[in-house]
């Protein structure tokens, strides 16, 4: 497999400068992103500050980290109503898609009769749609949770049902010759062959799902869904509390990071093994 | 011309005919008997049938007219196939890939085990079993896919140009391993291929096709007694067979055009 056993450990230019390569890699992931950051905060504190620009314009970073930890009381709760309130949809958003995504390789028909309206559900605004659910459903959480949902759902059903009709044909074949059922057919060959794409879906509907959770207490928020976070930020904006809204949306940004992370990590904890994506080249 | 002696019919085609989509004849009037222990080329051009005439025993599709019988039942086991590429799942092992067919009829991996150690033994991948497809080279996985098809030790294994996107060296090294793997297991080959030589360095019956309509052509035989190592590559009846059988593939490619 490698040379190693030859006992000459001996290393040429080229991979001494590999290896350097690759030390220096290494660290500078993660000490430039943290010197970028720490340099615009910097950039930040001093243009307000020279500037004297008022804090109902943009606060410093100081009075937003200030108002961070003085209004934790506040913005933590409303961090994990947030939070709830998308991984909620998200779940539901990966077992609809997902059940739907089977239900239409299974059956030709429920495709074609159904897949359009997938894409309409997919391409209207969810902004467009949210007031009418405060109208027709009584519980405000069920209406931001259904909001985040439509929005999740599509890249799901739609990665997922690409993935479940991408496996090899000849398998297929051989599938056929060897007398497979319909479920071993699908639980041996479609799914795994699925996975990457549910995964890429995944990842995206991850984000979109805190984006409409976002949009849904915007719109529905007021109407007494708990207070969550973009309801706080609102709130935070009509009371010229600036200090708050920024700490609010930094808390947004932190969890829409986190999970982007989590994504990343099932992604890559399913796939590293096989697929091209997770693969790191030795060479 | 005809079949061996002693050898009894396992597959019988008569006047098997196939037309796609009402229109393409992709193979006119084929009638072939394949005897148990044959190892049968199809020899001829593209678009000649000859991956059309595999479908139709592999049971994949079936014939616009004609029939085609098996003596005995066909169980779940008795065919093997092998395509052109090595169509192994990547996302599972070596030996998990060639557990597939047993894994199908609801055989645990515990009790295939014995049975997928012995076929990768055959081909040469002991040492692999826990390997991945991708850290495999392109030989290594055709063995995988061969190795997956001889596992229930089937009657019949179709090989559909298994070697065609391979270096001549590890193609050469696959075809005597390939008359090992027959002889160990006592089985039936049809061998698709568009290789002269490799045709008659394998086979015992080369059945020579032409193309639009795909038919056949004519049948040799080549009698020069298994086993068959590499020595028989450089003799002169192996020269004298790659001659026949290239004049009558010339008769075909000229009866095509």
């Amino acid at each position: 497999m490698n040379l190693s056993d030859d006992a000459v450990p001996a290393l040429d230019k080229e991979e001494e400068f590999r290896a350097r390569r690759n030390r220096i890699n290494r660290i500078a992931k993660w000490t430039l992103p943290s010197l970028v950051m720490a340099l615009s905060l910097l950039a930040w504190h001093l243009y307000v500050t020279l500037n004297d620009v008022p804090h109902y314009v943009l606060p410093g970073p100081v009075p937003v980290g200030k108002s961070i930890v003085e209004d934790w009381a506040l913005l933590w709760p409303a961090m994990l109503t947030t939070s709830r309130l998308t991984i909620l949809a998200l779940f539901l958003a990966v077992t609809g898609g997902v059940a739907l995504a089977v239900a239409f390789t299974q059956s030709r028909w429920a495709e074609m009769s159904f897949f359009p309206y997938a894409v309409i559900l997919q391409v209207t605004p969810v902004v467009a749609i949210a007031p009418l659910l405060q109208i027709y459903v009584d519980s405000a959480f069920v209406a931001a949770l259904l909001c985040a949902w439509i929005v999740a759902f599509f890249p799901i059903l739609s990665n997922t049902t690409t993935g479940l009709k991408s496996a090899d044909h000849n398998l297929h074949d051989l599938f056929t010759i060897y007398g497979a059922t319909r479920w071993q057919r699908l639980r041996y060959l479609a799914a795994p062959s699925a996975l990457p794409y549910f995964l890429g879906g995944l990842r995206i509907a991850g984000g979109l799902a805190l984006i409409g959770a976002v949009v849904a207490e915007f719109v529905i928020g007021r109407a007494g869904t708990g207070l969550g976070l973009a309801s706080t930020l609102l709130e935070a904006s009509y009371r010229f509390n600036f200090g708050r809204l920024y700490a609010a949306l930094i808390l947004i940004s932190i969890l829409g990071i986190g999970i982007f992370a989590i994504t990343s990590l099932i992604s890559h904890l399913m796939l590293r093994k096989w697929h091209e994506s997770a693969l790191t080249r030795e060479i | 011309m005809t079949a061996r002696h002693g050898r009894r019919p396992l597959l019988t085609m008569s006047r098997v005919e196939k037309t796609f989509g009402g229109e393409t004849v992709a193979l006119k009037d084929l009638s072939l008997t394949v005897n148990g222990g044959d190892f049968l080329s199809l020899l001829g051009p593209s678009g000649c049938g000859k991956s059309t005439a595999l479908r139709l025993i592999a049971g994949l599709i079936h014939p616009t007219s004609g029939r085609l019988e098996w003596s005995g039942e066909r169980g779940a086991g008795d065919l093997g196939i092998v395509f052109q590429e090595p169509t192994l799942m990547p996302w599972m092992t070596v030996s998990q890939n060639v557990w597939l067919p047993y894994r199908l009829r609801g055989k645990g991996f515990a009790e295939a085990q014995r049975d997928i150690d012995a076929a990768l033994e055959l081909v040469g991948l002991a040492e692999f079993t826990e390997a991945y497809p991708r850290e495999l080279s392109g030989g290594m996985k055709m063995r995988v896919s061969i190795a997956r098809a001889m596992v229930t030790r089937p009657r019949l294994i179709l090989l559909d140009e298994p070697f065609a996107a391979l270096d001549e060296i590890t193609r050469f090294k696959l075809n005597d391993d390939l008359l090992e793997m027959k002889a160990a297991l006592g089985c039936t080959v049809i061998f698709v291929t568009h290789s002269v030589f490799e045709s008659v360095f394998l086979s015992d019956r080369v059945i020579v096709m032409a193309a639009r309509p795909g038919r056949v052509i004519s049948e040799l035989g080549i009698d020069t007694p298994y086993p068959r190592h590499a020595d028989f590559r450089t003799s002169n009846e192996y020269a004298a067979h790659t001659r026949d059988v290239s004049n009558a593939l010339g008769e075909a490619m000229g009866a095509a055009a």
